[in-house]
């Protein structure tokens, strides 16, 4: 049986970039990549839900969560400081299929970024990253020796290519393709990958439980409605209808 | 010690899991045995299998949130042959929630219903967020007492209506439906609820307007529960933010027999367990021996 919440000890919990930050809690927890976590930073009931927050990183036990602050969860989260407790719920969720071969490329869209150390960490062939920042890229430098090469997009050309990510990408190059971010960008990335490279998406939506009871997550599939908390988060790119 | 009986079902304590946050029970069945619950709602059934709504579900407000799920169900059939089974190897009571567009919709559901071994019925007739039937057979006490009379006259379980809050007038909407026939009452469903997104300058859900949960809720549903409690002598299901013992045990003081915990298992699977010991807990202390002591003392 799996234990509800449990209390995790702030190791660090710093901003890597404009309100970006890198939370590592110390433990004894456990996933895979593309999995996550629900997240209570407090202890009264407003905010009301947890976070749902994938995992970035997990070593010898010690996890490491990158997020954005967009809310008032968030930002409560932001604010804790090493030895603050938070409680936790996971590892939940279905994460990467990790059994792969050939060359492979992961494409990640500003926060989308947060799975993929850890999955580049855990295939067994170095990936190349395609990655796209709105402003200043961050979180490369712990990725960087993980990866083959790196492409980068902003929108501001402040680095890397001026526009989207998706412009550099030619999924002809590739035998398989991960991705996580934005719904407009992994929408154009099932378009260009439909037909010619299998892909994996790491989708994302509103949570309630996050262990799938409250079918709030819900996104269509070829297979009907699905959860994205219990039959995803990851979902096969040709199983996905986004609208 | 924390027995109760409603319409001569036993429940082993007064902890039930409201409909549409526990589903069948078995995302719950990893972090605790669900047969330590009372009883257990399911989600909401009807007759036919139905995929819910489109656009955003779930939003959160201080201290609830709004859901527009919309019935997501696999009906009836669905869920005699699927999730069913399940549930009636669990020591624990079932009551199925359904709901319908049509009265002839619930009738067809309760024949089905009839044959199984769920112990109760939940006549669903509050659902805010399916566009037709559902809540509007929950705000007129007329249409509420023909779909209750009809429901119950060939139902072979004992009936418990699920009353809305948006009813017109929720004391003259009980004794409605305890006249038509309801064995038992369980309120309150969600509060019909609006938000807005100002960036988008659109309401935040497609419906317009989504049901409002929560400890937001809870003194607006512990006075309905107290008002129907003075009107009507069938057992009361009390619902309604409820997330601690404390707020069960006010429930019980308003007037309730068993009460049921919705929003709350979104915040803790497990969440049932500890009203459960609290409950314990608070009689011990109390020295109270049944919670017959208390129902409806203030």
């Amino acid at each position: 049986m799996k234990s509800s919440y449990q209390d995790g000890i702030i190791e660090s919990n710093i901003e890597i970039s404009e309100n970006i930050y890198e939370l590592i809690l110390d433990g004894d927890f456990q996933g895979s990549p593309g999995q996550f976590y629900m997240i209570r930073g407090w202890e009264a009931l407003d905010p009301f839900l947890s976070r749902p927050i994938s995992i970035a990183d997990l070593n010898n036990g010690r996890i490491k969560f990158l997020y954005e602050v967009k809310g008032r969860g968030t930002h409560i989260i932001s604010k804790l400081k090493k030895g603050d407790k938070l409680s936790i719920l996971g590892p939940l969720g279905n994460g990467f299929d990790l059994n792969t071969k050939g060359k492979i490329a992961l494409i990640s869209g500003g926060i989308g970024i947060a799975p993929m150390l850890y999955l580049a960490k855990s295939l067994n062939i170095k990936a190349d990253l395609y990655c796209g920042f709105r402003d200043k890229p961050y979180f490369l430098e712990s990725i960087g020796q993980y990866v083959n090469n790196i492409f980068m997009a902003t929108d501001n050309g402040i680095m890397g290519h001026k526009g989207f990510i998706t412009e550099l990408f030619n999924p002809m190059e590739y035998d398989l393709v991960y991705t996580c971010g934005p719904t407009p960008m992994m929408k154009v990335i099932m378009n260009i990958c439909k037909g010619k490279v299998p892909l994996y998406i790491s989708m994302e939506n509103r949570m309630a439980c996050g262990i799938g009871a409250c079918l709030g997550c819900t996104v269509e599939t070829i297979r009907g409605i699905e959860r994205v908390c219990k039959e995803g988060p990851v979902f096969k790119g040709e199983e996905i209808t986004i609208d | 010690m924390t027995k109760v009986n409603i319409c001569g079902i036993e429940f082993k304590n007064p902890v039930i899991a409201a409909s549409g946050t526990f589903g069948f029970g078995k995302e719950f069945e990893e972090y605790f045995p669900i047969e330590k619950l009372g009883g257990i709602s399911t989600k909401g059934l009807t007759l036919n299998k139905r995929d819910g709504n489109k656009g955003i579900r779930i939003h959160e407000t201080p201290s609830g949130l709004m859901n527009s799920i919309g019935l997501q169900n696999p009906g009836v059939k669905g869920f005699i042959e699927e999730e069913l089974p399940f549930m009636e190897k669990k020591d624990t009571v079932i009551l199925a929630n359904l709901g319908g567009s049509t009265i002839d919709d619930y009738l067809e559901g309760i024949e089905l219903l009839n044959e199984t071994s769920v112990h109760m019925i939940e006549l669903n007739i509050s659902c805010p967020n399916v566009k037709e039937g559902g809540m509007a057979f929950g705000i007129k006490c007329n249409t509420a007492s023909e779909v209750v009379k009809k429901a119950k006259s060939i139902s072979k379980k004992p009936m418990i209506v699920k009353l809305s809050p948006n009813a017109e007038n929720i004391k003259e909407m009980a004794y409605a439906c305890v006249e038509a026939g309801a064995d038992g009452l369980s309120l309150v469903n969600t509060f019909n609820a609006l938000a807005i997104d100002i960036y988008k300058r659109k309401p935040v859900f497609n419906n317009i307007t989504a049901g409002l949960s929560g400890p937001c809720i809870k003194p607006i549903a512990l006075r309905m529960v107290y008002e129907v409690s003075k009107v009507v002598n069938v057992p009361i299901i009390g619902i309604g933010g409820i997330i601690s013992f404390e707020d069960a045990i006010e429930f019980i003081m308003a007037g309730a027999t068993a009460i049921q915990v919705g929003s709350g298992n979104f915040i803790k699977p497990d969440i049932t367990i500890d009203i459960i010991q609290g409950i314990e807990m608070f009689m011990e202390k109390e020295g109270i021996k049944s919670l017959e002591e208390i129902r409806g003392i203030i």
